[in-house]
């Protein structure tokens, strides 16, 4: 919410391949400041290896990354005003939670006082004060975890960047230590960049994401406008679910499948409709222009998901409805669907 | 239940029934010998006494003693300094090719200890490969005497222990987690002190259990003093071959040798605990 639209960081048409593999290609990103930026994508789409070239420990093949303007890419790490926080954690097994913090700080050559008061603030504003004289074996996991944030919020970098922080740990810490994470980004002032596999950790934290595939970027936005608007058909599928109906628009254009005709706007041709599960309507046999029958019903707490089989597509239809909301559904009543044509997407 | 519980002592059995029969208990008969008094063609008189270990502090005696110490800390020193460099390039290179360079490491190992010290001899004799080479380099003075001196003995103690120390700093270096190495870089320090603050402390205890292994086998070696030394270097291994071969003083010789083994136990020891201590700290971090 604070990001201002200056751009800190700039990563301008990077490139990476490890032999025949190309791991990043031509990707780029403006990160601008003070925001909470994600970069999002399934397993070896080439998160980690852009994390890694804007870190310094590798160097890409092609492109520039620029930090306020200046290009970084052949400073090695430790000339680097950018912070790594790692998915191990990495922390010093022979140190003390203090000694670790004020590695950093030594490595910069500031006063020793200096170094007790800077350590001092960091640990009481990540609530490890009680910690400061225990080894890392000492610690949770959770506790781990601030440690590893802490050492890289004590030198005060440009650029935060962390990888899959929350990895190691278990849900319901995970989804504390998200709020935690971005409460914090908040405090400092501090541009965080967070590489991630899961969408929902994004979509939570992130003032904007990226998202990546065979080391592409397919786009990059704000969470609701990736949600709402997703560029492609990857990408609709990779973050939150969604319905797909194969079918065809006509010269009438009206996007039409069996039993199923939706008002879109598309060239005439075989097409995609794209729709999430609360943005369909049900009510009883009859009442709605698809008629379909459930073949499952999955409770999730505060709504439950319908799957409604029709003869529009192959996989069943989900429907979310909220839990407490009208209607008594059973596994095998038949019922009528529409769909919203405001709200679904075509890809063709 | 009891079986499950019995298991791994009947497992160890063979093994331990080994060690006792055949070297704890010839060990302590040898050991003895030291409190009795000698016999006059060798053996022993079966009269107690605390002689034989006073004589083990005279100064003479001593002195071999510090100098087989010195010796072999020397050997110990210039085998961490070679091995380490060996061992951090072994482990930095390719997985797939880790195997074959420690392979080569190790491959001295499997040829005789004794004509691997003899090769020694052929190289650094008078008329020996090095100073024929020299020659046809054209070097004209004297040929240089390296043969049968200090600088030979600690010379064949590295070559023959090297590859115990390579393979005991590689193990712990192997296991280090590289991004700990990388950290260090990212929090501003270069290679150099990366290596100082975190790689070198974290090895350690490899490095303490390659160094302790090369002191212990360096101290209480007789061969390679004798061949390489020429009998001029006189360490405690050979006091001890010569007081039960040649002065046929065997109390003495076994007064020598528990002073030897007690110096190599309380060493072993040390080092066992250092490793303790230090996978404790491994552990921890592995269980992230």
């Amino acid at each position: 919410m604070n990001a201002s639209s200056n751009p800190i960081l700039r990563i301008e048409g990077v490139g990476k391949a490890f032999g025949p593999v190309t791991a990043v290609d031509d990707v780029t990103l403006d990160i601008r400041e003070n925001e909470f930026f994600a970069l999002l994508g399934p397993s070896g789409c080439g998160k980690t290896t852009l994390l890694r070239m804007l870190a310094g420990f590798e160097s890409p093949n092609a492109g520039r990354i620029l930090l306020e303007g200046k290009d970084i890419s052949p400073l090695p790490p430790e000339k680097r005003p950018l912070n790594l926080m790692f998915q191990s954690y990495a922390l010093f097994p022979h140190m003390t939670v203090r000694q670790n913090l004020s590695y950093g700080l030594e490595m910069e050559r500031l006063a020793r006082t200096e170094i007790h008061r800077r350590v001092d603030e960091t640990m009481a504003t990540t609530d490890l004060t009680q910690f400061a004289d225990r080894k890392p074996e000492q610690l949770s996991g959770g506790q781990k975890q601030r440690v590893a944030l802490a050492r890289a919020l004590v030198k005060r970098p440009k650029v935060l960047l962390l990888d899959e922080p929350l990895g190691a740990l278990d849900k319901k810490l995970r989804e504390k230590m998200q709020l935690e994470l971005k409460r914090m980004q908040n405090e400092v002032g501090i541009t965080f960049i967070i590489v991630t596999h899961d969408q929902e950790e994004a979509l939570v934290m992130a003032d904007r994401m990226a998202i990546l595939k065979d080391g592409r970027l397919l786009q990059v936005g704000a969470p609701e406008d990736v949600y709402e608007r997703p560029a492609d058909r990857f990408v609709a599928n990779f973050i939150g679910v969604m319905n797909f109906i194969d079918g065809k628009v006509g010269v009438d254009g009206l996007f039409a499948a069996e039993g199923l005709q939706v008002k879109a706007s598309g060239n005439a041709g075989s097409a995609t409709l794209a729709v999430r599960p609360e943005n369909i309507v049900i009510g009883p046999p009859g009442d709605l222009p698809v008629s379909g029958a459930i073949v499952d019903i999955a409770y999730h707490g505060l709504d439950r998901v319908l799957h409604v089989k029709t003869t529009a597509s192959a996989t069943p239809l989900q429907v979310r409805i909220p839990a407490s909301g009208a209607g008594n559904w059973k596994i095998g009543d038949a019922l009528s669907l529409k769909i919203d044509p405001a709200r679904c997407r075509l890809f063709q | 239940m009891s079986f499950n519980a019995t298991r791994p002592t009947l497992l160890a059995a063979p093994g331990v029934a080994w060690l006792v029969a055949l070297m704890v208990v010839p060990c302590l008969l040898v050991l003895s010998y030291a409190f009795f008094e000698r016999g006059v063609w060798g053996g022993v008189e079966y009269t107690f006494t605390l002689e034989n270990f006073a004589r083990v502090a005279d100064p003479l005696y001593a002195k071999i003693f510090l100098n087989s110490a010195r010796i072999a800390l020397t050997a110990t020193v210039v085998a961490i300094l070679i091995a380490y460099p060996a061992a951090y390039a072994i482990s930095r290179a390719p997985r797939m090719s880790q195997p074959i360079l420690l392979f080569f490491a190790v491959l001295p190992f499997w040829s005789n200890y004794l004509i691997r010290t003899y090769a020694w001899i052929v190289l650094l004799n008078r008329e020996g490969l090095i100073n024929n080479l020299l020659r046809s380099l054209g070097y004209t003075g004297e040929p240089l005497s390296m043969l049968y001196t200090e600088s030979a003995v600690i010379t064949g103690l590295v070559y023959n222990y090297l590859p115990f120390v390579i393979l005991a700093i590689y193990s712990t270096l192997s296991r280090l987690n590289p991004e700990l190495m990388e950290a260090s870089r990212d929090l501003g320090a270069g290679p150099v002190r990366t290596f100082l603050r975190v790689t070198l402390p974290l090895t350690l205890p490899g490095v303490a259990a390659g160094g302790v292994f090369v002191f212990v086998l360096s101290i209480g070696n007789f061969v390679t003093p004798a061949l390489l030394g020429g009998g001029r270097f006189q360490m405690v291994g050979n006091l001890v071959y010569d007081q039960f071969l040649t002065a046929n003083d065997w109390p003495f010789g076994a007064a020598l040798g528990a002073a030897l083994i007690l110096t190599m136990i309380v060493l072993l020891l040390l080092q066992a605990r250092a490793t303790a201590h230090a996978s404790g700290e491994r552990k921890g971090e592995a269980a992230q």
